[in-house]
């Protein structure tokens, strides 16, 4: 049996449905002029920019939706499956601050930095997904949505999650995608990211995001809405009343992509979080931020649709107690939720900083939480009867066959960065220390795997070009190869 | 006016209960109570009150933005009166506010301006996705002592730097003080792009925004 968590029961979800096909009928979802004629065409009434969605088309549309699809790393395997209660993780996106290794003080990232931790999560099997992690502070500022994708696909074979910060860096990463994928329908038949739009709370798609959603259903991409819904704040200041603003997002949403290309895949995701009444801000490690996301994800699994989260995070500052505490409560609770994909580990700081050792301390929660979400099977004939019968009351079970057989089914064996008391772990004490050493093991035993000649060579010249115009020397973080237009080290 | 009813005043505020509060102004004004007695002895110390009870964790924002309500709602009264006598509230400064270019968030921005007002300060609001030349427009039409940008976003505070920019651009950045706030900005992202202050929450863009007109009025005595 699949453990599983579950906060709301179905007549609670029942009513934040109707609550949401409510709202988005009335007081409506504020959008943007791109999309007013879309759904005008689709008898929705739009009026001083505010869409009036009637229940019935949102609920046809909502049925369109693809109920599971995959997204493919480079070789085409499908390695992320959105769909039913597969649970995938991926680090945390977008940061702009990473806390040093050696000082364990926040400073701006660099592109070595990400390409740091784009290898990291590439060697971690608990990731199965790469996010653009950082924003590369030596990259300039309108580029640097895009450039963080050209240094994932330059470093990973993995999916990736990512995301634009305008319209027109979208089609940056769109034509990046596919010069990788190996052209438009390529990319469409085996896509390899997810791209994350975000509506604005409360019930507001601006410019940017209606874009968003059009433009990437059109490309054929799937598209993963990320409503962050602030109880208390940006929304209502209950847990279900948050989890209805978020259903009437994520509805809205779906509505206005369906309408742009029916059957292209979406994600129902979010980053939702309570809103601290001391301090303004907005824990990501609050038990509360967990159970929202979790509900949320709940209504999502509950209409069939592929799902998202943003858990795995803590709060504190540096990596104490605190942070790995809320880190590993999360982890295990998204994992019981089935969520498809859990987003945000290696960060901390209410997501304002990055950090590697948080990352692989994190994959040791997650590879807890993937055991857990294992349970417990019974995998021979008799559960002990058929073992007592070999080895009666000596208790000798360590000689038994199945012994040696099952423990590696059985028990999961995290790495050195978890104390179980192994002999050679004795001179490092702190998690710390352990945390820094498996990330230099990581790092040590990294190979990149180079995509084609052509495809990189291609890569390179359209990256050159985008970078130029917007004054960048040369591609930090990349080592050109050889056959490249302007060969060495830039 | 006895002191029982500066402190019903007091309380209001504390309370955040605006009818209260806007009741006993104009039993005040009805008494012949000078105005700005009612404020600086009833109301302002029920700001300070409440300042004091956030610090400490036993007030909340909710608590904090009623409060400003009822600092509004006995003001609304008792600033009329004060303009028939012809005195005015001693003015706390002049702020402009806004949330940095491409960021649509003002939950945090519109707390700081709410308590600004009722502390003494005269706020104008920008409103949200500002462009740094919009900042500086307005700082030299209102001849603003502070600017006071926001950010929500990892990708959006950068453009704080771009207001310091188009401040300085401007020729007013030695006129004007900045400060920064948001939830991704902190005391050494504000060093590093020149602000002058960096404020944690509302409360404490309060305080630092008392320092910077003290900071202003040193410097204009040594001018």
């Amino acid at each position: 049996m699949r453990p599983k968590f579950d906060l709301l029961g179905e007549s609670l979800i029942e009513r934040i449905l109707e609550e949401a096909f409510l709202l988005i009928d009335d007081p409506g979802v504020r959008v943007a002029p791109y999309v007013v004629d879309l759904l005008r065409g689709a008898g929705v009434t739009v009026k001083d920019g505010v869409a009036h969605i009637p229940e019935p088309l949102a609920r046809r549309l909502l049925d369109l939706v693809p109920r599971g699809f995959c997204v493919y790393d480079r070789s085409g395997k499908p390695a992320v499956r959105y769909a039913g209660d597969d649970v995938h993780f991926d680090p945390g996106s977008s940061c702009l601050n990473i806390l040093d290794a050696e000082t364990q003080q926040p400073r701006p990232a660099m592109s070595a930095d990400l390409v740091r931790m784009v290898q990291v999560a590439e060697m971690l099997p608990q990731f199965a997904a790469q996010s653009t992690a950082m924003v590369c502070n030596d990259v300039p500022q309108e580029i640097g949505d895009w450039y963080r994708l050209l240094l994932v696909l330059w470093y990973s074979e993995k999916p990736v999650v990512s995301g634009a910060f305008s319209p027109a860096s979208l089609h940056t990463l769109v034509e990046l995608l596919t010069i990788e994928a190996g052209g438009r329908d390529a990319l469409r038949e085996q896509p390899r990211a997810v791209l994350d739009v975000c509506p604005s709370p409360p019930l507001n798609w601006s410019e940017f995001a209606s874009q968003n959603l059009v433009d990437l259903a059109r490309a054929g991409i799937p598209a993963e809405i990320v409503s962050m819904p602030l109880a208390g704040a940006t929304a209502p200041v209950t847990l279900a009343g948050s989890v209805v603003q978020h259903a009437a997002e994520c509805i809205s949403g779906i509505t206005i992509h369906q309408l742009a290309q029916p059957g292209a895949p979406i994600v129902w995701g979010g980053a939702p979080a309570i809103f601290d009444m001391r301090t303004g801000k907005t824990p990501m490690g609050a038990i509360e931020t967990v159970m929202l996301d979790v509900a949320c994800a709940q209504v999502g699994k509950h209409l069939g649709l592929p799902t998202h989260a943003y858990l795995v995070a803590g709060d504190g500052r540096v990596i104490d107690a605190q942070v790995e505490m809320e880190s590993g409560m999360s982890a295990v609770l998204g994992a019981l939720a089935g969520i498809n994909m859990i987003s945000g580990a290696g960060m901390l700081d209410f997501l304002a900083c990055h950090s590697i050792e948080k990352l692989v301390i994190d994959a040791e929660a997650i590879a807890s939480a993937q055991r857990l979400i294992q349970g417990i099977e019974p995998r021979t004939p008799s559960l002990a009867v058929g073992m007592f019968a070999q080895t009666g009351l000596q208790g000798d079970f360590l000689k038994l066959k199945d012994t040696r057989a099952l423990f590696r089914k059985e028990q999961h064996f995290p790495s050195t960065v978890i104390d179980r008391g192994f002999a050679s772990m004795d001179a490092t004490p702190d998690i710390l220390t352990r945390a820094r050493q498996r990330v230099d093991e990581l790092l040590s035993t990294y190979q990149r795997h180079p995509l084609s000649p052509e495809c990189e060579r291609e890569l390179i010249a359209f990256a050159q070009s985008e970078g130029e115009e917007a004054g960048l020397e040369g591609l930090p973080g990349i080592l050109i190869p050889a056959y490249a237009p302007e060969p060495g080290l830039i | 006016m006895p002191d029982n009813t500066f402190s019903a005043m007091r309380q209001s505020i504390v309370d955040g209960a605006p009818d209260t509060a806007a009741n006993l102004a104009q039993q005040a004004v009805a008494a012949g109570t000078s105005p700005l007695d009612a404020i600086n002895n009833g109301y302002v110390p029920g700001m300070h009150e409440v300042g004091e009870q956030f610090a400490k964790g036993q007030m909340f924002l909710p608590d904090m933005m009623a409060s400003a309500e009822a600092m509004r709602a006995a003001m609304a009264v008792l600033d009329p009166e004060l303009k028939k006598v012809g005195t005015e509230r001693p003015l706390s400064g002049v702020v402009v506010l806004g949330t940095t270019k491409g960021d649509i968030h003002e939950i945090g921005k519109i707390l700081v301006g709410t308590l600004l007002t009722a502390h003494g300060f005269r706020v104008h609001d920008l409103g949200v996705d500002v462009p740094g030349e919009k900042f500086a427009a307005k700082a030299r039409e209102l001849n603003a002592d502070i600017v006071g940008v926001s950010a929500l976003l990892t990708t959006t505070m950068r453009n704080q730097r771009g207001v310091i920019e188009a401040l300085e651009k401007a020729g007013l950045r030695s006129q004007v003080k900045i400060m920064v706030g948001g939830a991704p900005v902190s005391r050494r992202w504000a060093e590093e792009i020149g602000a002058d202050g960096y404020a944690k929450d509302a409360m404490s863009a309060v305080d630092l925004a008392r320092e910077l007109m003290q900071q202003k009025s040193a410097i204009a005595e040594h001018a």
